[in-house]
């Protein structure tokens, strides 16, 4: 019976006006039972508030693919998301986009077991920072698997995943954000087969104080492709992310056991991989949990490449490396802020066509206009692996 | 002929709400159902049982005047905690009807009644319940899917306000009645009670009245008991009491340990001392555009430079604080809260 139901409503969905399907798919959203697949049906569907759900176990929300099965959210006039998910588990959303939320696209918290399966998020009038922060959200949430999605236009980061658990990133693409792919404060993730390009950042790993989840643990970011992220950071001021140097490939900032390897990182004009402590933000701290500096991070086995060119000029860490190295800027580069309590900082180990500077800011803070008197080391020496990484035979 | 298949439709919604037990089986398909009130619905003349009460500071919804009701199982108590809600029985009801006089400076006509959202304590936990009122005013129905009604009404400065008023869907009651996982009740918190109400029979401490009335366990010695202030009220506590007060009751629902907002760290609960975690010249971690280029949640002295504040004047959905529940801005409250920013000393 439910199922002639929930057949019959769709035949007739399929004949209403948009407004009639976002009342349909909430009220779906609403009654849904464990085991239910909801379908977005085909078509550019004109949304107006946030879709929600909530309280709710093993449910599929399904459309017949990304480009055919779209929720347009260009006329949102509620809600801060195009989607929000709460307080659920074993959710899957697959074969959908996202269009042009006010807010964040689709945000997930509170939830168990999460996957985006060929999810575009996407504003469509190019990068701009009236364009809402993030793409795909989750938050707070275990048991994250994103694969085969796209990410296009968010202000902020398109694909990030804050204070969770035990997470996965995988073969999809993120480009036109300010941040492409971020991790932040999470534990034991594995970003991998990803394409980030075109973004301000290709791929951040931060971890930022006064938040539930502290600190973050475990990161590996492994054979990506990492290029031409040169965008122009278009954050609204004020959010961290507006930090970002336009031409980042990797940003490790504050965080603590990363691993990044068997990347190739190539043609992002201002920083191939940068590692950096809280310190650098000049932020105020006054979480005395909080841990601002870098340590146990792990770069090897990556084939870095840059074109001869400029920094960025807009911020004064590209002046001053535009002044001090010119058209070759070094690939990667350090702030030189040990923890002084644990003795594994940053460890670098067979990355290719990799040039290192270490800006030691504790020492060079002062003169920080002066880069002719900073003392900047290029030694590596410092920063050798204690284990042998070997190359595993399926890079990028 | 769309009319036709819309008239379907609804038709078939509301089968499979009747079929979809699970969320329902506690709610009743129209408000005169429950039998709260004795003749005409639209006067909301509570029955002997259905007790009305106030809460010193109130929720902005949109300028809608808001009336509540308690009901409580015959002979069963609520039980006084210091910080947080009464608990309640199983089988108890929160009723609280929302609605516009044609003109807010003359409250008691020309009513016209928006909704009534129920809060049923059931063996599964608390339930939001939302019932829209019809044209005629004759009845309110079930409507878990939520909907839009346009308002206008004439504002207290005489000037007219036409809107979407919104009624939330099921999982918005939620949205905001959350904690911990668990929808839990706002407004019934004895600090929020503690204060005089005009009963029919004559005025009363709201606590004395319920203690009266045998509706409470081990309440302690009522001047013991604190009191929020109306913040609307200038002669009901300190500036920095009322601001706090607004900004507890309009923000602290989302904005506390276990509840949705506390991804950001910004903690706004009237508990909370912390000065980082209340915004002072705390950086924002997800707000995205709704920084309007702004640094910090709070800058002291300096409300025009506080995201707080920003975030109370915007109406993009995108922007505005509190997410939901919103479609004006509070001038009042940003006032307050504005001045109570502007006073605030950088320390």
């Amino acid at each position: 019976m439910r199922y002639l139901i929930t057949l019959l409503a769709f035949i007739l969905i399929n004949t209403l006006s948009a407004s009639d399907i976002e009342k349909d798919l909430q009220t779906q959203f609403i009654l849904a039972e464990p085991g239910d697949t909801i379908i977005i049906p085909e078509g550019s569907h004109n949304i107006r508030g946030t879709l929600s759900i909530d309280g709710k176990k093993d449910l599929i929300i399904r459309g017949f693919g990304m480009d055919k099965s779209i929720l347009s959210f260009a006329n949102q006039d509620e809600g801060a998301q195009g989607i929000s998910i709460t307080n659920s588990s074993n959710i899957i959303l697959e074969d959908f986009s996202v269009k042009d939320s006010k807010g964040d696209a689709i945000k997930t918290q509170y939830v168990d077991g999460i996957i985006f399966r060929g999810i575009t998020v996407e504003w469509s009038g190019g990068p701009k920072p009236s364009n809402g922060a993030y793409g795909l959200y989750p938050v707070q949430c275990t048991n994250i698997l994103i694969e085969f999605c796209v990410a296009i236009g968010a202000s902020d980061a398109g694909i990030y995943v804050g204070q969770s658990k035990d997470i996965i990133v995988r073969n999809s693409k993120a480009f036109h954000n300010v941040a492409g792919i971020e991790i932040e404060n999470s534990i034991n993730a594995e970003v991998y087969e990803n394409h980030s390009y075109e973004n301000t950042g290709g791929i951040l790993v931060f971890d930022l104080p006064d938040l539930i989840q502290t600190k973050g643990d475990n990161i590996h970011v492994y054979q990506n492709l990492i290029e031409n992220n040169n965008l122009n950071n278009f954050a609204p001021p004020g959010n961290i992310v507006g930090k970002v140097l336009p031409g980042t490939g990797v940003m490790i900032l504050a965080a603590n056991n990363v691993h990044i390897y068997e990347n190739t990182i190539r043609n992002n004009k201002s920083v191939g991989t940068g590692i950096v402590s809280y310190f650098i933000t000049e932020e105020p701290m006054t979480d005395k949990s909080y841990n601002p500096y870098t340590s146990d991070i792990h770069v090897y086995n990556n084939n870095f490449d840059r074109k001869v060119g400029l920094p960025t000029l807009d911020y004064e860490i590209g002046q001053l490396m535009a002044i001090k190295y010119g058209r070759t800027i070094p690939d990667i580069i350090y702030d030189g802020m040990q923890d002084p309590d644990i003795s594994s900082g940053l460890c670098l180990q067979n990355n290719i066509k990799a040039n290192f500077t270490n800006l030691d800011i504790e020492h060079n803070f002062e003169k920080w206009y002066s880069p002719f008197i900073s003392n900047f080391s290029e030694d590596k020496s410092a920063h050798k692996c204690l284990t042998n990484h070997k190359r595993s035979t399926n890079s990028y | 002929m769309l009319q036709l298949f819309r008239k379907a439709l609804t038709a078939l919604v509301f089968i499979s709400i009747v079929f979809s037990e699970d969320l329902l089986k506690y709610a009743k398909p129209k408000l005169s159902d429950y039998g709260f009130f004795i003749g005409d619905l639209a006067n909301q003349q509570p029955k002997k049982n259905v007790l009305p009460y106030e809460v010193s500071a109130k929720l902005f919804s949109d300028y809608a005047i808001k009336s509540r009701f308690i009901v409580l199982p015959t002979s069963e108590k609520l039980k006084y905690q210091p910080n947080g809600s009464f608990i309640f029985p199983i089988g108890s009801t929160l009723i609280k009807s929302f609605y516009y006089p044609a003109d807010l400076r003359a409250p008691d006509k020309n009513i016209r009644l928006m909704e009534t959202r129920l809060l049923i304590n059931t063996p599964e936990g608390w339930i939001g319940y939302p019932y829209v009122w019809n044209k005629a005013q004759t009845e309110a129905f079930l409507e878990i899917a939520g909907e839009r009604l346009e308002v206008s009404f004439i504002n207290s400065q005489g000037n007219h306000e036409n809107f979407n008023y919104s009624v939330p869907n099921f999982n918005q009651c939620k949205g905001c009645h959350v904690n911990q996982n668990q929808m839990k009740p706002i407004g019934t918190k004895a600090r929020l009670l503690n204060h005089e109400y005009d009963y029919a029979e004559g005025s009363m401490n709201q606590l004395r009245k319920w203690s009266m009335l045998d509706m409470i366990n081990n309440l302690p010695e009522i001047s013991s008991i604190s009191h929020t202030p109306n913040y609307n009220n200038p002669n009901d506590g300190s500036l920095d009491e009322r601001a706090r007060a607004w900004i507890d009751i309009n923000c602290a629902h989302c904005h506390r340990l276990g509840a949705p907002g506390e991804t950001s760290g910004l903690f706004l609960n009237i508990e909370e001392n912390n000065k980082t975690r209340l915004g002072v010249f705390k950086p924002p971690v997800a707000a995205g555009r709704a920084t309007g280029n702004l640094k910090y949640t709070i800058s002291p002295g300096k409300p025009e430079e506080s995201i707080m504040v920003h975030r109370m004047l915007s109406k993009d959905p995108g922007i505005m604080m509190p997410e939901l529940g919103r479609k004006l801005v509070h001038k009042e409250g940003v006032e307050l809260v504005s001045e109570w920013i502007k006073k605030m000393k950088e320390d």
